[in-house]
């Protein structure tokens, strides 16, 4: 490559020549200035307070809604569907209030997405009846004619597997979401009670469980407390057969109570203030 | 140059594996490609079959044309090169026929979970952890070899295509092994070792990078060595290389922020994301004008050859959606194009536009050169180029019509201030696009089949010894 060579040598007083007749040299410049980039822009989001503001209400999975996020994960539905409404007019009027870091805080991984084939999910909850999911899983045309979604038909005919129920909330439990040993040893208790498939024995345990308002962080409990305010009642669980069948529990009524709170954990309520800090952060003051 | 008795020392039996199973990787991605985009069409084209269905048949779609395509063009033309490069034959060959083989297994494996919904759910790096293990130690076998050959260059001075080879094996080392950070509930199933924003933010230092490095630094390195050659003219500015290289391998690293415009994550880093968006511009064009005007002096290849055309119009290609690029990184821009189709389009404007086709070309180059011989037939080349840049161009203006009209159609309000429009209306809306989009990737399809099929006719008429030898002056 002499004609390549000709060039070589000093450039503005940087020995080029050197660094590109030694691989050591190019190889450790290179290794540290690819690293610099990354460093700068993800690390500081886990010691800066205002990253991720606390916000009231943001309470972990039960294990049926966990169960149903797994199901979300395994269609690839946020391919699709994204779960971040952003600060404008348009979002704001068509999906709700935008999408608070902390809400998608207990998310391993979080499903923002990158695509709206169809609309944003952050404020699914609520927003239609079981019934309407059940149709809409089974043949999204017939309710929205428009729609290119697929038949989710397998849905309501599998079974929900909850053979790793367990695992995934002890997995959970080591990266800080505050599931508790009482917690974890009742999840297939707490998993039929919210499906409705135990005549309704269960229930109030799992609402003692889960709309509790002291969250402490797995084994840093000292310091890691989630503390709601005396005042603020927290949303309440979602108990029922959601695929309108109180026989079993199938991926469906999995799905569709993990659909049913999606953005449903704070409250937005009118004249409470929320409004942007100096990093582009909501919190509540 | 090298004599020939250099080159024959050369192992091409490795490089040869790598294109042939990447030109069948480009056949089965794109034929993948085709079949989602008519889903999103016609979704009776799901045929209500989990397996095929849209959300888990994407990811193989983007697996097999990123790693399957990409990566088999990057392990080929990344061990051709370096040969050519250092006048050394590769060395630790086992090491780098592992690298090929795992490689292979990996894409394999792929295949295998994704339909079945085993997925991470991390865009670009859907595979389990397990088939992650056996990517990393593909990837780490031939970092490997290549750093070991070209430590064993003939010549003092390491040539700008394998420094741009440098970077992308170490970056892609660190996206891929933070990334894949992850603590696995059993083999079906794993927990991103990150939560929320900090999920988002590390899935979008990869997810860029992976674009940046793998799918830029990777191909530029490419383009670096087989444009000069090809046109058989020096590169054209040596300062420039050096310049963009170094602003490109520094600048790349900050932009992945730029797809978190507006949410929930912390604004300074989007604004930081923004600013160095725009920056990038400049290497990103340092690279293009390299290429292009290497090209000074022997344009009149156009004309009677479609492997240069290929080269060219990729560089052209490179050029525009790395205008693009900085565009929709800034935050107003983003407003509008962020979910929609335009995404879509600028990714594959790059994919379809700038990677294919300088490896389409690069590709063509090495199979003359490694087998000795034309092409089995020039017209199909010809053809392959014609077909492949009307469906690019057919895939890339469907979907900027049908993401500016989403945007647009999402934000319109009327003089009450209600919305203008249902979202079902913005479905509906994108129908005729889609179908044109589908048209278009079904072009491109075409184009990998006439490839491979003029592949497979230049091998056997090789073997059996009807094919025309390349002249000594082409050789060279």
């Amino acid at each position: 490559m002499s004609e390549y060579k000709k060039g070589g040598g000093m450039i503005r007083g940087i020995p080029h020549d050197t660094i590109e007749q030694s691989l050591p040299i190019l190889a450790v410049f290179v290794a540290i200035l690819v690293a610099v980039g990354g460093i700068v822009e993800i690390v500081p989001s886990y010691y800066l307070d205002d990253a991720e503001p606390a916000v009231e209400g943001v309470r972990p999975y039960t294990p049926l809604e966990l169960e149903g996020y797994a199901i979300y994960r395994r269609e690839g539905c946020f391919l699709c569907h994204s779960q971040m409404i952003r600060p404008f007019r348009d979002e704001k009027e068509r999906y709700g209030h935008f999408s608070l870091a902390a809400e998608s805080g207990f998310d391993h991984n979080y499903q923002w997405g990158s695509k709206r084939t169809g609309p944003d999910l952050a404020r699914l909850g609520g927003k239609y009846t079981d019934a309407w999911h059940i149709q809409h899983m089974r043949a999204p045309r017939s309710v929205v004619p428009e729609s290119v979604m697929p038949n989710y038909l397998w849905l309501e005919e599998n079974k929900l597997d909850t053979s790793k129920t367990k695992r995934r909330m002890e997995v959970l439990a080591m990266m800080n979401v505050p599931y508790s040993p009482d917690d974890i040893a009742n999840w297939e208790v707490d998993l039929k009670a919210q499906a409705a498939v135990d005549d309704g024995e269960g229930e109030d345990a799992l609402r003692t469980r889960y709309e509790r308002k002291v969250w402490a962080m797995g084994e840093k409990q000292d310091e890691d407390v989630t503390t709601w305010t005396d005042s603020f009642e927290p949303t309440p669980i979602n108990v029922r057969a959601f695929d309108g069948d109180a026989s079993d529990v199938t991926e469906l009524d999995a799905l569709i109570a993990y659909l049913q709170m999606l953005g449903k954990s704070v409250h937005f309520e009118e004249g409470v203030d929320y409004y942007h800090d100096k990093f582009g952060q909501p919190y509540r003051k | 140059m090298s004599s020939v008795a250099e080159k024959e020392q050369y192992n091409y039996d490795i490089v040869k594996f790598c294109v042939i199973v990447g030109i069948l990787m480009g056949v089965v991605g794109t034929a993948i490609g085709t079949w989602i985009a008519s889903e999103l069409a016609f979704p009776i084209m799901n045929f209500d079959i989990a397996e095929i269905s849209f959300g888990r048949l994407r990811p193989v779609h983007t697996n097999t044309v990123i790693f399957g395509f990409g990566g088999f063009l990057l392990y080929g033309a990344g061990l051709y090169m370096v040969q050519h490069c250092t006048h050394a034959r590769v060395r630790l060959e086992k090491l780098a026929w592992t690298a090929i083989a795992l490689w292979l297994v990996a894409m394999l494996c792929v295949w295998a979970t994704l339909p079945l919904g085993i997925t991470q759910a991390k865009e670009y790096h859907e595979a389990e952890w397990w088939i992650d293990l056996i990517m990393a130690a593909s990837w780490v076998c031939f970092t490997i070899s290549f750093l070991a050959t070209i430590a064993a260059r003939k010549m003092s001075h390491i040539y700008v295509g394998l420094w741009f080879f440098i970077s992308m094996l170490f970056m892609v080392t660190y996206i891929f092994v933070f990334n894949g950070l992850c603590i696995p509930v059993d083999m079906t199933f794993s927990y991103s070792a990150y939560s929320g924003i900090h999920d988002a933010m590390t899935q979008w230092w990869w997810g860029h990078n992976a674009v940046g490095f793998f799918l830029t630094a990777g191909f530029i390195g490419v383009m670096y060595y087989f444009v000069p050659k090809h046109a058989n003219r020096p590169i054209y500015s040596y300062r420039l290389s050096v310049l963009h290289f170094w602003s490109l391998t520094f600048l790349y690293v900050w932009v992945g922020a730029h797809h978190l415009h507006y949410t929930a994550t912390p604004d300074w880093t989007l604004s930081l994301g923004a600013g160095m968006s725009i920056a990038l511009i400049f290497p990103s064009w340092g690279g293009m004008i390299n290429g292009m005007m290497t090209m000074s002096g022997a344009w009149d290849k156009l004309r009677t050859d479609p492997v240069m055309r290929f080269m060219v119009v990729a560089l052209a290609f490179y050029g525009m959606s790395t205008f693009e690029g900085p565009l929709m990184g800034t935050k107003s821009v983003n407003a509008l194009s962020h979910y929609t189709d335009w995404t879509i389009g600028h990714v594959h404007s790059g994919a379809l536009g700038w990677n294919a086709m300088i490896a389409i070309g690069a590709m063509y180059h090495m199979i003359t050169r490694m087998w000795n011989t034309e092409m089995w037939s020039a017209k199909l080349v010809n053809m392959h180029f014609w077909v492949h840049l009307t469906g690019a161009v057919l895939y890339i203006t469907a979907m900027w019509g049908s993401g500016v009209l989403q945007g647009l159609m999402w934000r319109a309000f009327d003089e009450y201030g209600n919305l203008v429009y249902t979202f079902a209306d913005s479905v509906a809306a994108m129908h005729p696009f889609y179908a044109l989009r589908a048209t278009g990737g079904f072009l491109v399809f075409c184009g990998f089949c006439i490839m491979l099929y003029n592949t497979l006719k230049t091998i056997s008429a090789v073997k059996a010894g009807t094919n025309v030898t390349l002249t000594a002056e082409a050789r060279a």
